[in-house]
């Protein structure tokens, strides 16, 4: 699958946490300057200079689980806490409107117009921060210059990547499902009508040519669903209209956001089995990712400027039904983080990691054609 | 007997998956002599037997020689009336294997160097008719089709242009190419001279795939706007057009 696709995970989801947070803290009436104060500091840790680097070099995308701990360490990366039942409602919200964008962009490259409108509010939010909106921009400048150019080919294979991350994610959403865009089930609605992406005709029409190249037919055939022509392109500058609507803030307008218990459960039960797959990578993946956003400064509440808790669900004693309702198991999994900045364990990583590249294939026995496969195993 | 290729087989994927390999496509070749299931991914080529039993080739496409900030897979695979079996690779070579009619030595015999784009679809002509000279056709992702004669050393009988777009799908049949695109629409060419004969605003979306029934002619396109389209394609002799 691509190697080009973790960037545009990571901000993709950054944004959509942004404009969680923003919602929630203006929910709970936190003063304006310490809002303030907590947008600024996630920002800045999430466009840290060392940790986009690592981030837009070729690779595949990290586990599961690696991406999450690294949004869990962003989330704290303020004067803001969110407990355990928070963070995973956060983390849902976040995965499954994404989820929908990547699935309903109309064309492969509008996923590149998606991480623009996030950005675009990102640099909304920091706009009083000149030296924050400055790495922000670099962070701008460099999507473009590595993704304007790609061919659609490369796009629909980032989509296709980016969807075979999120498979089997069905958590209902009620903003969603309240606008008809989500089902029951959890499925997304694809939509039969609208305007067709840039580069399509609307369907209908058949033209027949001849060996000259002239037209010399033409026939229409019935389409059921209404299609409009689209005007203009989205912009692919750092500042111009996207014109896509995709990947703006759907929560702008305060209405409270909730994903359903009942399947939010079924989707526990179905993390816990992704979990508990061992995976030896797993542990040294978040410690070089640790490792690297070590190299961040945590903020902890200290004297004058206290810390509080943001609270993602309506009241504190919704939270604590849906922590109690929560599967035990989420609790066993204490991952032991070191945040240092010892420049020779992350040699050592980086060295433990290259091993295991070679020996993550299992060896399997199977009756038949068993030295063909073990001698692919050993490639 | 299908039953039991069917067990075979999923036995075989279970397999495959702790490969911790992505699957691009598998296609049943069928050739004079034997079927072969062959199945193109991020690590390579397989072939196996029809039953699913024996693996009886692997090749290699993620090598230490490949770019390494490029993806690397195999995607494209048809069979030749005549014994080759051809793949295409993300570099956008096609590799041309020489299948025996039985047995395991199968060899490279060809690459094909045409395209300078991943390979996204290959087809070959899957009419009984034999009048036609060309009988494969190859696209990439920037809309390329090059359309060959195969043989002992294939020959390149047409290089179309890029029309506008990824070709997604490409399917072949009596002289005649369907291709899909991503921008939704279905171009028709003639094979002979590599003249686009019609074209069709099929979908509002990206075509994921074409599907021809060698038969009737009959084509079926399957996009991502959620709808499956049959379309009907032939020669009008009066006219010499096809429609």
């Amino acid at each position: 699958m691509s190697l080009r696709t973790l960037p545009l995970l990571f901000i993709n989801l950054g944004g959509e946490m942004l404009y969680i947070l923003d919602q929630r803290l203006r929910a709970q009436n936190i003063p304006s300057d310490k809002a303030k104060k907590v947008m600024n500091d996630i920002i800045s840790t999430m466009f840290n200079k060392k940790f986009m680097e690592e981030l837009f070099k070729s690779q595949e995308l990290y586990s599961k689980k690696a991406l999450r701990t690294v949004f869990d360490r962003l989330a704290h990366a303020s004067i803001m806490r969110l407990n355990q039942a928070s963070m995973d409602k956060l983390y849902d919200l976040m995965t499954m409107a994404f989820k929908y964008q990547v699935l309903l962009c109309p064309r492969p490259k509008d996923i590149l117009l998606v991480t623009f409108n996030h950005m675009d509010a990102v640099k909304e939010f920091i706009r009083d921060s000149p030296s924050i909106l400055n790495q922000v921009d670099e962070i701008f400048r460099q999507l473009i210059e590595t993704y304007s150019c790609l061919p659609a080919g490369e796009f629909q294979l980032i989509r296709q990547t980016l969807l075979v991350f999120f498979q089997d994610l069905h958590i209902r959403v009620s903003i969603f499902l309240k606008d008809k865009v989500q089902n029951s089930n959890g499925r997304f609605v694809l939509p039969i009508s609208g305007p067709v992406p840039w580069g399509t005709e609307i369907p209908g029409l058949i033209k027949m040519f001849n060996y000259d190249g002239e037209e010399v037919k033409r026939a229409t055939f019935p389409v059921s669903g209404s299609y409009t022509n689209v005007l203009t392109e989205g912009s692919f500058d750092l500042f111009g209209d996207r014109v896509i609507k995709l990947g703006t803030n759907m929560y702008s307008v305060s209405r409270p956001v909730e994903t359903h218990m009942s399947g939010t459960l079924k989707n526990s039960a179905a993390r816990t089995k992704e979990n508990t797959a061992p995976n030896p990578l797993a542990k040294e993946e978040l410690n070089l990712l640790a490792q690297l956003m070590g190299g961040l400064e945590i903020k902890k509440p200290v004297g004058t400027e206290p810390g509080f808790r943001l609270n993602l669900f309506g009241t504190d004693e919704e939270e604590d039904q849906a922590a109690a309702i929560k599967s035990p198991e989420h609790f066993d999994e204490v991952i032991d983080i070191q945040v240092s900045k010892d420049q020779q364990q992350h040699e050592e990583l980086a060295r433990i990691m290259e091993e295991f590249h070679v020996q993550e294939q299992p060896k399997h026995s199977c009756s038949k054609g068993d030295d063909l496969l073990a001698m692919m195993d050993d490639l | 007997m299908i039953s039991s290729t069917l067990s075979e087989y999923k036995s075989r994927c279970i397999v495959a998956e702790h490969l911790s390999s992505v699957f691009f496509q598998a296609s049943w070749c069928v050739l004079p002599s034997r079927i072969l299931l062959v199945l193109a991914s991020q690590k390579g080529i397989q072939m196996y037997e029809s039953d699913g039993s024996i693996m009886v080739y692997w090749h290699a496409v993620d090598t230490p020689e490949a770019p390494t900030a490029e993806a690397v897979f195999a995607r494209g695979i048809a069979a030749t009336r005549s014994n080759y079996i051809c793949v295409g690779t993300s570099t956008g070579s096609v590799l041309v294997f020489n299948i025996p009619p039985k047995g395991t030595n199968i060899t490279v015999s060809e690459v094909l160097e045409q395209h300078r784009d991943p390979i996204t679809d290959i087809a070959c002509d899957c009419s009984e008719n034999k009048e036609y000279v060309a009988d494969l056709v190859t696209a990439d992702d920037s809309g390329v089709l090059c359309i060959w004669k195969s043989g002992e050393d294939f020959k390149l009988m047409h290089k179309l242009a890029a029309y506008g777009g990824t070709c997604s799908s490409v399917k072949m049949w009596s002289g005649i190419i369907a291709a899909g695109y991503g921008s939704g629409q279905i171009l028709v060419y003639d094979a002979a001279t590599g003249t686009v004969h019609v074209e069709v605003n099929a979908h509002a979306r990206w075509i994921c795939a074409l599907d021809l029934a060698s038969e009737s002619g009959k084509l079926l396109s399957g996009a991502e706007d959620s709808f499956l389209r049959i379309w009907r394609i032939y020669r009008n002799s009066a006219s010499n057009t096809i429609e």
